[in-house]
């Protein structure tokens, strides 16, 4: 019988509930993105390995040209692939 | 002067004498240059994210280093001769790199343990699997 309660929602909550973006390195004050931590940079990645815009992220411009180019040294030096499926 | 990291990867082919031996021949051209070695980090035997060379593992070595522009340009060029080394990179520090380097730093010993931590994750995947069959074996004895 407790399983019932789980499956009520069939109608969508709140659907108009946005969450505003921000660009977490302004946040949280770091100044310095690092290519040697693979992990950090897979935030920025989508699945096959693709820098993710600006427009999900929400990282602001001076911050995604560092997150590039330290993503782009991760590759060269084969910490993070160039092309994949599935990373994650 | 200025402040510089490089990180390369030497083949897997290599023992352990000689990948040692290899680091210390760019340690030694770069103290002959005239630079200052700050800091020297051994990651060992990691696996690369594509092959390079057919090769799908390769000996990482992380060097920081002030030195004179005019180093850099020999240390590729050795690099580039050398047929051990499969993979470089050399970077100049801006300031907020610098900052970043010295933190790493202070904490270098917390950073190679989370890599040795990392390598051997494989074993844990094996206790899941067998926690997983124990479950399995368990809901069975219930049935």
């Amino acid at each position: 019988m407790a399983k019932q309660t789980e499956i009520r929602y069939l109608t969508p909550l709140s659907v108009d509930v946005k969450k505003k973006k921000y660009c977490r390195f302004k946040k949280n004050g770091i100044k310095y993105i690092d290519y040697k931590d693979p992990e950090f940079l897979k935030k920025f990645l989508n699945e096959q390995g693709k820098i993710l815009p600006r427009r999900i992220t929400g990282t602001s411009l001076k911050f995604q040209r560092r997150i590039a180019q330290a993503v782009k040294r991760a590759r060269h030096i084969a910490l993070l692939p160039y092309v994949t499926d599935l990373m994650k | 002067m200025n402040n510089y990291e490089t990180v390369f990867i030497l083949t897997p082919v290599l023992s352990d004498a000689q990948m040692k031996e290899a680091v210390e021949k760019f340690k030694t051209l770069l103290t002959k240059g005239g630079a200052q070695i700050v800091n020297e980090e051994d990651w060992g035997l990691r696996k690369l994210a594509y092959p390079i060379n057919k090769k799908s593992t390769g000996f990482y070595t992380f060097l920081e280093f002030n030195a004179e522009p005019s180093i850099i340009e020999s240390l590729e060029v050795n690099f580039r001769r050398d047929e051990r080394v499969i993979r470089f990179l050399t970077v100049k520090q801006d300031k907020f790199a610098l900052e970043y380097a010295e933190k790493r730093r202070s904490k270098g010993g917390k950073k190679q343990d989370r890599t040795e931590k990392n390598e051997p994750s494989k074993p844990k995947r094996g206790e899941k699997a067998e926690a997983v069959e124990k479950e399995t074996v368990l809901k069975e004895k219930e049935n």
